[in-house]
């Protein structure tokens, strides 16, 4: 099957000629498009750390460390819960395991890329399958940690706030919302919910184009087009996601 | 487009696969040492250096392996990493730098320790 259409002589490698870098049109475009998608990650997370860092920070003993509304919480101690063990400290463990789904649905995706390359159908639609069930394991976990976030925990943590344009003094306060928080500064839970929810979001839509793309492939769609490129172009969208992942996990949860 | 009447598919390349796991393992034995940094070393800036060399070295593997980057030619390779270079550059100068600045301009005083703010258990 001819992909390329040669222009003129072989060496107009920029007149669309032949494939600028040996890539074709869809996977650089791909790469354009996560790149600029970098940028708007990075966006956050500088927003994230310059926030974070000019907060005032709580320098004493960890162990003595209490929710306030004045100084930015140690992460441990906000991501602590597990589903099923209410009042057990579990620090970091159930996103260590969120974390460790995704990876695992990253290796998964490389199977099924692995598996185009070599024309075998059945198997890119197992991994493909394992990867669909991976993303939709991990929306999961984010919808319970999410939810025990809102929630909050047994003790409230008391301050001076508005609610409904009222001021309040002493109010107790119970998990998050946008405008104040119990674990710590407004901003705290602001940027847990836009950065972490913007990542859900790619998340979801890998998940959407992830169902797509099986489906193709089981129909057979790129068995008769020749090749399974597709697979590697939503490949490189998916580990994108893990990319940005990786980065939440450390700025998020570690420091 | 022509049918292809005969789909060939080739057998697996076991050494290929096994180059797969051995990178999802490194990724592993990487989260595992950011895990143990996390729970037996204070928090400070050198534990935060540490986090982030270990999660750019993460991102190697993802980026070069899985997907692919490290075996693309070289010009599509630089025209990726160097923007997300300057990009980790201005990360740290404005987390290092300005958040720094500008929490001293504001004369923020970190806490020592003790609550900040009264906690109460209503018991429920």
């Amino acid at each position: 099957m001819a992909t390329t259409a040669t222009v003129g002589n072989e060496k107009s490698l920029w007149r669309g000629g032949m494939a600028p870098f040996k890539a074709s049109y869809g996977k650089l475009m791909m790469w354009f498009f996560l790149v600029s998608d970098a940028f708007t990650f990075s966006g956050l997370l500088i927003t994230y750390a310059f926030l974070r860092w000019s907060a005032p920070a709580y320098n004493g003993d960890p162990a003595d460390f209490v929710f306030s509304t004045e100084y930015w919480p140690i992460p441990e101690k906000v991501y602590e819960a597990f589903p099923g063990f209410h009042g057990v400290e579990l620090p970091l463990v159930f996103v260590g395991l969120m974390t460790f789904i995704l990876i695992m649905s990253s290796v998964t995706m490389v199977l099924a890329v692995e598996a185009g390359h070599r024309m075998d159908k059945k198997n890119v639609v197992k991994w493909m399958l394992w990867t669909i069930i991976g993303g939709i394991c991990f929306l999961s976990c984010q919808a319970w940690e999410w939810s025990h976030f809102i929630t909050g925990t047994d003790t409230a943590t008391v301050a001076d706030v508005v609610v409904n344009g009222r001021w309040q003094e002493n109010y107790e306060i119970f998990g998050a919302g946008l405008t104040f928080n119990q674990y710590g500064p407004p901003a705290f839970a602001a940027l847990f919910f836009f950065i972490t929810g913007f990542h859900g979001f790619h998340v979801f839509s890998g998940v959407v184009i992830n169902i797509i793309i099986f489906f193709n492939a089981a129909n057979g769609m790129y068995e008769k087009r020749g090749h399974y490129e597709m697979i590697e172009k939503t490949g490189l969208y998916w580990h994108f996601v893990d990319l940005v992942w990786v980065f939440v996990f450390t700025f998020f949860y570690l420091i | 487009m022509e049918q292809a009447t005969t789909i060939q598919v080739q057998p697996a390349d076991r050494k290929k696969i096994l180059g797969i796991w051995k990178v999802a393992l490194y990724m592993f034995l990487i989260t595992a040492v950011e895990y143990v940094f996390a729970f037996t070393m204070d928090a400070g800036m050198l534990r935060s250096v540490i986090f982030v060399t270990l999660t750019i070295v993460k991102a190697f593997y993802i980026v070069s392996e899985f997907m692919h980057l490290g075996h693309e030619i070289k010009g599509l390779m630089y025209s990726i990493v160097l923007p997300m270079i300057f990009i980790i550059w201005l990360i740290v100068a404005l987390v290092n730098l300005e958040g720094a600045a500008i929490k001293d301009a504001r004369g923020v005083v970190d806490f020592e320790g003790g609550a900040g703010t009264e906690q109460v258990d209503p018991g429920h």
